[in-house]
């Protein structure tokens, strides 16, 4: 990618941030300390860090938008000259939307569902400017088109709930030019798209910043994101600035260990594991499920969504197979297929040359030792209730493992350890675990039973990118240890290099590109494969 | 939508049968017609004649499901179960164990119900969402806990006293209105001002409680925040954005309601001594009048029916989002 | 002494026995106790928890029933022992015989005479008419201008006997608890308050009526205080009765989905659809019919009274199970899409393990919240019924019944208020302390309401 950077002077500084504290309104702990930074005009400043470093805080507190709890206890935001902190209530009212503008991390719930969002936008305008009536919808029809939205007139009566992803970020970004602001405040701006449109979208603030000559501020965790975007960059972790650079030098020499292992997790396409060739274990079959569209008086399916439409492909033993996909692409109901926890509408499922698709619960029994699971979200997939030892032995007894309690016990205590965790955590309760922590749990109880093929439904993307690093170096340890195999769902193609040695691409059902590892990530072939691979961010230039 | 409200219609029918069969087996399997005759006729008058006599009298001296006796479709419909139930799906209530008809008497008595009712309902509502705005524009300080312990106090307050106490302080100490009373023609406001003042008192603990927590479920939403990142002032976001988002759990939350407004209040009714259907159910309890008392839980039924049809309809009409289907 | 278990009281022991147990099995889940750790720990959680108690208490020795023995007539030496025909609880015997003093008709709280005017004799034997004192008021007294001093003197005895007590019974708790890091010291102000009061009451009810007389010249605040074993009995049993039917056809409804769902749903859509109020006034009156036209099933005029009351509060849980049935399903369907229990699925993990160790302990909260806020609810539907004539037996101490019996004496002149208010106070105690107490439980353990908290 080209830097026009480097040829822009550096612009006058529009926002001074210094020493802002932020602490919690009843114990007084600081969850951001001190930390100052200057927004530049026609430069993206993006604040990096994971989650509760205090990234957005910082960011509603500059707004002075944060919640009740919180409190900004020293410091100021100074704006051509005003310091925010010290203004009124009404006074600071003018500035958010005129001066200072703000976008947020999902715009389907930052937008009112109630209100069209040609008026949403509309709303803004009438709050500080003079524009009424047609010059002012005329007004937010220009917003609408400078910010790609097809059909700006037709869609100026739309709700919120009628627009994709995209647009609705869209509209959120015409809202907040609206009134042609200094700053623009993005939390997190494109966590909630799919890559491709996560792209687009990170695209559009940048040439709106370069034509607006705004100073941008960018929230976010993912460092492809900055090495896009941003122009400067800001470490931050637990509350503080630990490292603040451009960002070309940020990349080439970071200061900190903590900044370099952000860097780390940057996949590097120049490496790939090699193809095993081995008998496969698990074969598909031209897989399909159907969900029925139910219409008419007595509500029968018409026609069905074919949620996963004819994929086939093989796993040999030992192997990773990574199936990537965006939102749905029927990647997990595959996975949930393949568990004969969905209904399969055709084809066949071969596990070791056997097929398992529609089997009776029983006759799925011995299988079920062989084919594990690990889920997204490590909260939700820990029965809240269970210790985690009870947790890691539902497997073993539901399907008669270990049966004396001692050899349980023992067996729990080798995977927790196994996993790193201390034997001490049989005993504990999900809820005083981490994300990462949990999840090393789910691969433990996954582990549990011997299974030979573990599927994977997106285990990492619940978590931040440090630990991200860790489960997987993790998941691949295990694989040489045990030779279990792996199937992989995923939307995130950066983690792929490190982990897989097959990939396939799916889309709306299909599988629309399979092969190796290098094949796919150095001469995809179809399209959206190519799509997908520019959207990943990557290190080299 | 025209095809969903056709099969919400449709739905009724299997539930409204289950209802009938439910109450007929209350009334006539649990308890037979001799049971109820000998009850009707008191301990001193029973004798077999005397019995027979009754359930001739009111119809009750049919089988109760299949007549071996008639011959072709009579041996259905010649039964108890037709005449007490299945007539009831023709609007044909039959007449009441004391001799009146009870569908006119419905037909009279729905109006001075629906006249109290309607406005207790439509006051309450308004009364209710001003006193929960109030109270969330000062939310977080002692004024809004204070009043969240005083809407607590006025729940728990037995309905019984709100119209005890009305009737003490303002009919009998104030003399402002009379106590109890109803006269179709002339100042009929007159004896309705005092019902509607309670039932919308006795509402407001309850009612603005619950409306505050629906105000504040929508404060915490994201695109509260957004609004005022645009800059807009806490009135605006309290007016324009949060009230018509609570708006659709508070409207869907009524509307069920709606039907049965006619069928008036129980309590208010006999207090105030109003000849609604609230009283005419009263008096049908006290004096055992079964007959009535089925037809009235035959018409509550499709009214509440009706009010979940209606409740959909709402949400499509309130929630953009919202799509039958 | 014969001691006579009502079908009543053996219920709500089983009940307390078994709350008794479900909160020992809660000890060890360290979330469900992190979470009732939050309700006590605030100031207002302890005093209505102490409030209730205070009523769970007397309702329960309310509920040990006997009959006393008769004495032998003098002379008779018989070998049976012949009992008393009315049925007495040690809660009775507590309250020193309050019950038992009986005037003619109404009189005004602390009154000496009564409300009404008799034909009297004077001192001379000439017929007049005036108000005849009463019979267990006020008879200590050698001159009635002493009354006030005499009550205000008692009251202080009263008092300082009720300090002495609040003593002796809180200071073991003291001495236990002090090093607790919940706020007992609120609690225990409450209790002082309530031995007060009750010492108050049976002390000063020896020489006055407190809350006056009925019409049938019974002690109002006697009745107000056995309104309590009525309204905490249905407010608990009902819901009891309720649960297993709603918990059972919601979980199934939410787990199985399909046929089973749809048969669900049509269930409770149905019951619904009845108008609450005549479906459970038709239950009570055919019961009533029933109990009419079979008389001998029950020995003493108690006991039946007491079937009806289990009868009411059976008609009550079985018919208003549907709005619980409805949350437990919605809640059940949540879950089984959650990965804990897919990951169950996915272990073969049978039907009925996932359902007892994955789905039943996550909607124990809905059951609990459901338990507390019915409670007020049912306690104040009590006395609406009992006015509409299908609550329970008139033969009960009830709220409802007294209001019921006193709603027109309003409007006589001077105002016979007393009986509303003993109604109404220990009515309006009961169900206030409940309401808030049922708030900070639903806060506590509402995952709405505590989500709301992290993300603050």
């Amino acid at each position: 990618m080209s830097n026009p950077r480097q040829q822009q002077a550096a612009g006058s500084v529009c926002m001074r941030v210094s020493d802002l504290t932020v602490v919690l309104a009843d114990s007084g702990e600081a969850i951001v300390k001190g930390i100052s930074f200057e927004l530049k005009a026609g430069r993206i400043f993006a604040l990096v860090g994971e989650s509760g470093s205090g990234k957005s805080v910082t960011s509603l507190a500059a707004m002075r938008l944060l919640p009740d709890a919180l409190k900004i206890s020293a410091g100021s935001v100074d704006v051509e000259g005003t310091d925010l902190f010290a203004l009124s209530e009404a006074r600071m009212q003018e500035i958010r939307g005129r001066k200072v503008a703000m976008i947020f991390q999902n715009a389907m719930s930052a937008l009112n569902p109630v209100q069209t969002v040609g008026a949403q936008v509309a709303e803004t305008l009438k709050l500080h400017t003079a524009l009424r009536g047609n010059a002012l919808r005329q007004r937010v029809v220009t917003l609408f088109t400078e910010v790609g939205i097809p059909d700006p007139e037709q869609r100026f009566g739309f709700f919120p709930h009628q627009l994709s992803g995209g647009q609705q970020q869209r509209v959120m970004i015409a809202m907040a030019l609206a009134c042609e602001p200094d700053v623009l405040i993005a939390d997190e701006p494109t966590t909630a798209l799919d890559v491709t449109i996560q792209l687009q979208v990170l695209n559009l603030i940048r040439e709106l910043t370069r034509s607006r000559q705004l100073a941008v501020l960018l929230i976010t965790h993912d460092m492809g994101v900055v090495r896009n975007t941003a122009d400067e960059v800001a470490v931050m972790y637990r509350g503080e600035l630990i490292e603040q650079a451009s960002v070309d030098a940020f990349f080439h020499n970071p200061q900190q260990a903590y900044s370099r292992k952000l860097i780390d997790s940057l996949p590097d396409l120049g490496h790939f594991r090699a193809s095993a060739v081995e008998e496969p274990l698990l074969e598909l079959r031209d897989v399909q499920v159907h969900f029925p569209i139910r219409k008419g008086l007595l509500q029968r399916a018409v026609d069905y969504t074919r949620a996963v439409d004819g994929v086939s492909l093989a796993i040999g033993r030992g192997e990773t197979f990574a199936l990537v996909g965006e939102s749905g692409s029927g990647k997990s109901t595959l996975g949930r297929a393949i568990l004969n926890l969905e209904d399969i509408a055709g084809g066949e499922v071969l596990f070791r040359g056997e097929p398992i698709q529609g089997i009776g619960r029983s006759a799925m029994l011995p299988y079920r030792k062989q084919i594990q699971v690990i889920f997204q979200n490590p909260f939700s997939s820990m029965n809240p209730r269970m210790t985690v030892g009870d947790i890691i032995a539902e497997g073993m007894i539901s399907l008669g493992l270990a049966l004396s309690e001692e050899a349980r016990n023992a067996r729990i205590h080798e995977l927790l350890e196994r996993v790193q965790l201390g034997t001490e955590h049989a005993r504990r309760y999900p809820h005083e675990f981490s994300g990462g922590q949990l999840q090393r749990v789910a691969i433990a109880r996954a582990l549990a039973v011997n299974p030979e093929l573990i599927i994977c439904d997106e285990p990492t993307s619940a978590l931040d990118v440090s630990i991200r690093a860790e489960v997987l170096e993790l998941l691949a340890e295990l694989q040489r240890e045990f030779g279990v195999s792996y199937l992989f769902i995923t939307h995130d193609l950066s983690i792929v290099p490190t982990l897989a040695h097959k990939v396939g691409v799916m889309q709306l059902g299909k599988l629309v590109e399979q092969g190796s590892a290098e094949q796919i990530l150095t001469a995809p072939q179809h399209p959206y494969t190519q799509a997908l691979l520019a959207a990943v961010p990557r290190l080299e230039d | 939508m025209f095809a969903y409200i056709v099969r919400r219609l449709l739905y009724a029918i299997p539930i409204l049968i289950g209802v009938n069969l439910l109450t007929f087996t209350l009334f006539f399997v649990v308890n037979s017609p001799d049971d109820m005759a000998v009850s009707q006729l008191g301990d001193k008058y029973v004798t077999p004649e005397a019995i027979e006599n009754w359930k001739q009298k009111n119809g009750y001296d049919k089988p109760l499901f299949l007549n071996p006796d008639a011959a072709g479709a009579a041996r259905l419909t010649e039964t108890i179960f037709f005449d007490k139930s299945v007539r009831l799906f023709a609007f044909d209530f039959g007449r009441s164990e004391s001799g009146r008809d009870i569908t006119s008497d419905v037909a009279t008595r729905m109006w001075p119900s629906l006249a109290v009712a309607l406005p207790t309902f439509i006051v309450g509502i308004g009364v209710n969402i001003c006193v929960a705005l109030m109270v969330v524009m000062f939310h977080g300080t002692r004024l809004d806990r204070g009043a969240v312990f005083l809407f607590v106090a006025l729940m728990s307050i037995s309905y019984l006293f709100y119209i005890i106490g009305g009737q003490f302080l303002v009919a009998k100490t104030w003399r402002l209105v009379p106590i109890s009373g109803f006269h179709a023609e002339g100042q009929v406001w007159k004896f309705l001002i005092l019902p509607v003042l309670v039932g919308v008192v006795a509402g407001i603990g309850a009612g603005a409680r619950w409306y505050r927590t629906l105000f504040l479920e929508e404060a915490n939403q994201d695109y509260v925040r957004t609004a005022r990142a645009k800059g807009c002032s806490e009135l605006t976001i309290l007016f324009r954005h949060i009230l018509p988002n609570a708006l659709i759990p508070i409207l869907t939350g009524v509307v069920v309601l709606i039907p049965s407004l006619f069928m008036g209040s129980l309590l208010i009714e006999s207090f105030f001594g109003i000849p609604g259907l609230g009283s005419y159910m009263l008096d049908a309890i006290n004096s055992q009048d079964f007959a009535i008392v089925r037809s009235m839980v035959f018409i509550g039924s499709i009214l509440y029916i009706l009010g979940l049809i209606l409740t959909d309809i709402s949400y499509t009409w309130a929630d953009p989002r919202v799509r039958l289907s | 002494m014969k001691p006579v278990i009502l079908w009543s009281d053996a219920l709500i022991y089983l009940l307390v026995i078994a709350l008794a147990c479900f909160f020992y099995q809660l000890r060890k889940d360290p979330q469900t106790r992190e979470r009732w750790a939050e309700v006590f720990s605030s100031r207002l959680g302890m005093v209505t928890f102490t409030v209730i108690a205070a009523y769970i208490a007397v309702a329960l020795l309310d509920s040990l029933h006997f009959r006393r023995a008769l004495d032998n007539p003098e002379g008779v030496a018989v070998e049976e022992v012949f009992y008393d025909n009315k049925v007495t609880s040690v809660f009775d015997l507590l309250t020193g015989g309050m019950g038992e003093r009986f005037e003619r008709t109404y009189s005004a709280p602390f009154a000496l005479i009564s409300f009404e005017k008799e034909n009297l004799k004077d001192a001379r034997g000439n017929d007049i008419r005036d108000y005849p004192p009463l019979r267990h008021a006020g008879q200590h007294l050698a001159d009635p201008s002493q009354h006030a001093a005499d009550i205000l003197g008692k009251t202080l005895t009263a008092l300082l006997w009720g300090l002495l007590l609040s003593a002796l019974l809180i200071g073991p708790q003291w001495l236990l608890l002090r090093r607790s890091r919940y706020p007992w010291h609120y609690s225990w102000m409450v209790q002082a308050m309530i031995f007060c009061g009750g010492v108050w009451m049976v002390s000063l009810s020896r020489y006055y009526h407190i809350l006056g007389t009925d019409l049938g010249g019974a002690d109002v605040l006697y009745q107000s205080l056995k309104g309590i074993r009525t309204g905490v009995l249905l407010g608990t049993l009902a819901t009891l009765i309720m649960l297993p039917i709603a918990v059972t056809l919601g979980v199934m409804a939410g787990y199985f989905k399909g046929w089973v769902d749809d048969v669900v749903q049509y269930l409770y859509t149905t019951l619904s659809s009845i108008p609450g109020i005549l479906l459970i006034a038709a239950s009570v009156l055919l019961f009533q019919v029933y109990i009419d036209l079979n008389p001998d099933f029950f020995a003493v005029g108690m006991e039946k009274a007491d079937a009806k009351f289990i009868a009411l509060c059976f008609i009550l849980g079985v018919t208003s199970w549907s709005t619980l049935c409805r949350l437990i399903r919605a809640e059940t369907l949540k879950i089984s899409q959650l990965g804990y229990v897919q990951a169950a699925h996915a272990f073969g993990v049978s039907h009925t393990r996932i359902l007892a160790r994955h789905v039943l302990p996550n909607v124990v909260h809905i059951i609990l919240i459901t338990f507390v806020l019915d409670f007020s609810a049912l306690v104040l539907a009590e006395a609406v019924l009992s006015y509409i004539g299908v609550g329970v037996d008139p033969s009960m101490g009830s709220w409802g019944n007294m209001i019921n019996g006193a709603r027109s004496e309003l409007s006589r002149e001077p105002t016979i208020w007393w009986t509303l208010t003993g109604a109404f106070f220990f009515m309006f105690a009961l169900v206030l302390a409940a309401n808030l107490f049922s708030d900070l439980v639903r806060d506590a353990f509402d995952p709405r309401t505590s989500l709301r908290r992290v993300e603050a």
